[in-house]
C-alpha cells in the first residue's frame, strides 16, 4: 500500500515536471518567435554584414542589424553592497619577506591614508627570528582577512563581518565595544580607540561624513576597534592598497585569487605559480583561520638585515 | 508555643543599629565615588583605564568572572545540599540565596562597565548573533537572575505571611508590603504542595543552568586561540573555582550575620564544621583542576606556551599566581583539615582568604594571557607591555563590590536571614521525635 502510494506520487511529480518543462519551452519558443516577428516588422535587414569571431575561433558573417552588445557577466551582477563586497572577486595579498628592508613606507602610507593617530599602527613590520641560530628577517603584518575569521565568529552583533570578496571589515556604527574580536584575533591585528580619536585634518571636515566599513579610519570612532581594511576604497577606484604602492622594494603583491594574478605595481604574476615556486605559506596556518595573506619565505635575502635596524622602533609605530 | 515566639523574635528582620547605619553610609560613599569615576570614563572613553590594545581586558572582566563565580553558591548549597538531603543546610540556604542573587545581578552590571559603547547596548538584541559566546552570556545571565530570584522568593512566602502578622501593630507600612509579597499565603495544604513542587522544579533547573552559567563564562575565554585560554579544561576549572569562591563568600557572610544578628543558637559550631568540610572538598576539587591546567602543560608546552607558563610560575606573575594558590587555596585547605580550624573564628579567616584569593585568581586568569600574544608586542609604548589597573578601574570595581554588599545588606534588613517557618517546622519535628522516643 505504502509502496503504491509512493509510486503514484512519483508518477504525479514526474508528470508535473514534464508538463512544466513543456510549458516553459513552449513559452520561450513563443516569445522568441514573437520577438523575431517584431524585429522584422520594425526594421528590415540592413543588408550590411559584419565579421565576427566565435568563441572557438571561427569567423562568421552576421547581418549587422542582428548584432547586439552582450552584457558582461561582471557588470551584470548589479550594485555594490558594502557588506556583500565586490561580486566575483576574491582579494589576496602576497608579502615577499626576502625583499623587505624595513623601509616602513608601507606603515607611513597606511597611517597617512587611514588617519591613524593613535599609538598603535594598523600595519606593522615585526622583527622576527625563529630561533637563535637562524637569520632574522622583517615581517610586515596586515590584517590577514581570514576565510575563517575568529573575530567574526565571536562578534555578538555582526559589527565585524566577512564579505564575499574576502575582506573582513568593521561597521564602527554598530560595534558595542566589547573587544571580544581583539581577544579572538591570533594575529593581534586590531587596535582600539580608547579615547575620542584626534584625527587632525579629517576631524575638521568631518561634517556630513559618515563612517563606512569600506574606508576604515574615516573617521575612527571612540570605543570601537580599527584595523587594516585592504583599502576597498582604493580597489573601487581601480587602485592598489596604499601599502602596496608605497613600498619601494615591491614587497607587497595584491590581486584576485579567481583571476590568479597578483601585482606589486611593477610586475604582475600568476598567484599559484608564485606560491608554488617560492614556497608560499600563511601565518599560523595550523590554527585553521585560512588567511588571505600569503608570505614568501625570507630566502636568498637581497638586503642586509642590519640596514633596516636603524629604522627599527620597538615602542613607536605612528609618527605624531 | 513559647518556643515559636522565641524563634520568631530572634529571626524577624531588625532595624539597623548604629554600626549598620555607618556600614550603609560607607558603602554608599564607595558607590557614589565609583559612579563619578564611571561617568568620567563614559565622557573621556576607556582611556582612563590602564587597558590598552594588548591588555584589552582588565579587572572589569576578572571582577565580572568573580561575581559570576560567587553566584554559584546558590546552586551549590541550595540545590546540591537539598538534593543530597543534607539537612544542616537549613539555617544557611537563605543567606546563600541572597549572596547568589546579589552576585549575579552585579555580574550583569559589571560586564556593561567594560563595554566601549554602552549606548549601543540594544544592538545585542537588534543584531544579536547566536555564534558569539557573548550572546550565550546575554541569554544565560538573565536566566540565572530570574532563577535566583525565584529561588529566593518562593521559600519566603510563608515567612512573608508570618511577618505580615508580626508587624500588624508595630509597623503597618511594612506589614502591608509583607502582605503584598506574601500573595495570599494562608499556609493551607494545597498552597504548601504547590510551593514545595515549585521549589523542587527551580532547584532541579538550577543545577544545569548554574553549571551552564559557569561553563559559558569559561567559554568566553576558551573559544579564542589565546595561549592559556585555549584549553578544554576551562569549563570544569571554572565550575570548581566557582564552588570555592561561592562557599568562601558564604562562610564569610554567615559568620558576620551570625555575629551581628546574634544567631548563635541557630548557626552553631556544628554548621561551621560542616561548612569547613564542604569548603575543603571544594578546594581539593579545584586544586585538582589547577594541576590539570598548569602542571600538566609544563611537560609538553610548545615554545609560546612555555613563555606564558614561565611568566606565571617563575616570572612576572609568579607572585600573584602563587599567592592565589597558597594563600587562597592551600593554607585554607590546611586549616579546615583540623577540627579546631572549623570553629567559627578560624572559618572567618579561611573565608576571607578564599574570597580574596578567588578575586585575584580571576585576575591571574585574564591578564597574563593577553600579554602573551602569538606575534611580538612591538610598535606600542612601553607601558602597553604591562597591565595594572588604574585609579578609575579600582574605584569603579570597588563600587561594584560595594553595591553587591549593599544589596546583601538591604535584603538582610528586610528578609529573615533564616527561614522562620522552616525553622519552626523543624523544631516541631524534633520535639515530636523526642516525644515519641519518650
Amino acid at each position: 500500500m505504502a509502496e503504491n502510494n509512493k509510486n503514484s506520487r512519483r508518477k504525479f511529480l514526474d508528470n508535473g515536471l514534464k508538463l512544466g518543462l513543456v510549458a516553459a519551452v513552449g513559452g520561450i519558443g513563443l516569445t522568441k518567435i514573437a520577438s523575431k516577428l517584431n524585429a522584422q516588422t520594425e526594421e528590415a535587414h540592413s543588408g550590411e554584414k559584419m565579421e565576427l569571431m566565435t568563441a572557438d575561433g571561427t569567423l562568421i558573417e552576421v547581418d549587422s542589424s542582428e548584432v547586439m552588445e552582450a552584457h558582461n557577466s561582471k557588470q551584470n551582477e548589479g550594485h555594490y553592497d558594502v557588506r556583500e563586497g565586490i561580486p566575483n572577486r576574491k582579494f589576496v595579498m602576497v608579502i615577499d619577506l626576502a625583499k623587505c628592508k624595513n623601509a616602513l613606507k608601507c606603515v607611513d602610507a597606511c597611517n597617512k591614508y587611514h588617519y591613524v593617530t593613535g599609538d598603535n599602527a594598523w600595519l606593522k613590520v615585526h622583527k622576527m627570528q625563529e630561533s637563535k641560530d637562524t637569520a632574522s628577517y622583517w615581517m610586515p603584518r596586515t590584517c590577514m582577512h581570514c576565510d575563517q575569521p575568529a573575530c567574526v565568529t565571536v562578534c555578538p552583533v555582526g559589527a565585524t563581518f566577512k564579505r564575499r570578496d574576502g575582506l573582513v571589515l568593521i561597521d564602527n556604527e554598530r560595534c558595542i565595544g566589547c573587544r571580544f574580536c581583539m581577544a579572538a584575533c591570533p594575529y593581534s591585528t586590531r587596535v582600539f580607540n580608547w579615547s575620542e580619536p584626534n584625527q587632525g585634518e579629517i576631524s575638521m571636515n568631518m561634517d556630513g561624513m559618515h563612517s563606512s566599513p569600506d574606508y576604515a579610519g574615516r573617521p575612527s570612532l571612540k570605543g570601537t576597534p580599527d584595523k587594516c581594511d585592504f583599502c576597498p576604497h582604493a580597489i573601487n577606484e581601480g587602485e592598489l592598497p596604499h601599502c602596496v604602492t608605497a613600498c619601494p622594494n615591491g614587497v607587497f603583491y595584491f590581486g584576485d585569487k579567481y583571476e590568479d594574478t597578483v601585482t606589486n605595481g611593477e610586475v604582475t604574476l600568476r598567484l599559484t605559480k608564485l606560491l608554488e615556486d617560492k614556497a608560499g605559506y600563511r601565518l599560523l596556518e595550523e590554527l585553521g583561520t585560512l588567511p588571505s595573506v600569503y608570505y614568501l619565505p625570507p630566502v636568498d635575502r637581497l638586503v642586509d638585515f642590519k640596514e633596516g635596524l636603524e629604522q627599527y622602533k620597538k615602542f613607536k609605530s605612528v609618527e605624531k | 508555643m513559647k518556643n515559636h515566639d522565641k524563634i520568631l523574635n530572634d529571626l524577624v528582620p531588625l532595624k539597623f543599629g548604629k554600626n549598620g547605619v555607618i556600614w550603609i553610609i560607607f558603602l554608599i560613599i564607595l558607590i557614589i565615588i565609583g559612579t563619578i569615576a564611571y561617568i568620567d570614563q563614559i565622557i573621556k572613553g576607556q582611556v582612563v583605564t590602564n587597558m590598552r590594545d594588548y591588555a584589552l581586558w582588565g579587572i572589569y572582566i576578572s571582577n565580572f568572572v568573580f561575581f559570576v563565580a560567587t553566584s554559584f553558591v546558590g546552586t551549590v548549597t541550595v540545590a546540591y545540599l537539598r538534593l543530597t538531603d543534607n539537612n544542616w543546610r537549613t539555617p544557611l540556604v537563605r543567606i546563600a540565596e541572597i549572596i547568589s542573587f546579589a552576585a549575579i545581578i552585579m555580574a550583569g552590571l559589571t560586564i556593561m562597565i567594560d563595554m566601549g559603547r554602552p549606548d549601543r547596548m540594544l544592538n545585542l538584541f537588534l543584531h544579536g548573533r547566536l555564534q558569539s559566546p557573548i550572546t550565550w552570556d546575554v541569554i544565560i545571565v538573565p536566566t540565572y537572575i530570574i532563577l535566583s530570584f525565584l529561588l529566593l522568593y518562593y521559600p519566603l512566602l510563608p515567612d512573608f505571611a508570618i511577618l505580615e502578622k508580626y508587624f500588624e501593630k508595630k509597623n503597618s507600612f511594612l506589614s502591608k508590603w509583607y502582605g503584598k509579597l506574601a500573595i495570599n499565603w494562608e499556609d493551607n495544604k494545597a498552597q504548601n504542595i504547590v510551593q514545595k513542587k515549585s521549589i523542587k522544579i527551580i532547584v532541579v533547573m538550577l543545577i544545569p543552568i548554574g553549571i551552564l552559567l559557569q561553563t559559558i563564562d569559561a567559554w568566553l575565554f576558551s573559544t579564542t586561540y589565546r595561549i592559556g585560554w585555549d584549553s578544554t579544561n576551562m569549563g570544569a576549572y571554572f565550575i570548581s573555582g566557582a564552588f570555592v569562591a561561592g562557599v568562601g563568600a558564604l562562610v564569610t557572610v554567615v559568620y558576620v550575620l551570625r555575629k551581628v544578628r546574634k544567631l548563635e543558637d541557630y548557626i552553631t559550631d556544628y554548621h561551621f564544621d560542616k561548612l569547613g568540610k564542604f569548603l575543603g572538598l571544594a578546594i581539593l576539587i579545584y586544586l585538582y583542576f589547577n594541576i590539570q591546567e598548569y602542571l600538566l602543560p609544563v611537560f609538553t608546552a610548545p615554545t609560546q606556551e612555555k613563555i606564558h607558563l614561565d611568566a606565571l610560575l617563575t616570572g612576572e606573575y609568579a607572585l600573584l599566581f602563587w599567592f592565589t594558590l597558597i594563600f587562597g587555596l592551600i593554607i585554607p585547605l590546611f586549616i579546615v583539615l583540623f577540627k579546631k580550624g572549623r570553629k567559627p573564628l578560624p572559618m572567618l579567616v579561611v573565608g576571607l582568604m578564599v574570597v580574596v584569593g578567588s578575586w585575584w585568581k580571576r585576575y591571574v586568569i585574564v591578564t597574563p594571557t593577553l600579554l602573551h600574544p602569538f606575534l611580538p608586542i612591538e610598535g606600542v609604548p612601553e607601558s602597553w607591555h604591562h597591565y595594572f589597573p588604574s585609579m578609575h578601574e579600582w574605584l569603579i570595581t570597588g563600587a561594584t563590590l560595594a553595591m553587591a554588599l549593599l544589596i546583601i545588606t538591604i535584603l538582610v534588613r528586610y528578609l529573615p536571614v533564616i527561614g522562620i517557618q522552616k525553622t519552626i517546622n523543624e523544631q516541631d519535628l524534633i520535639n515530636t521525635d523526642k516525644n515519641i522516643e519518650l
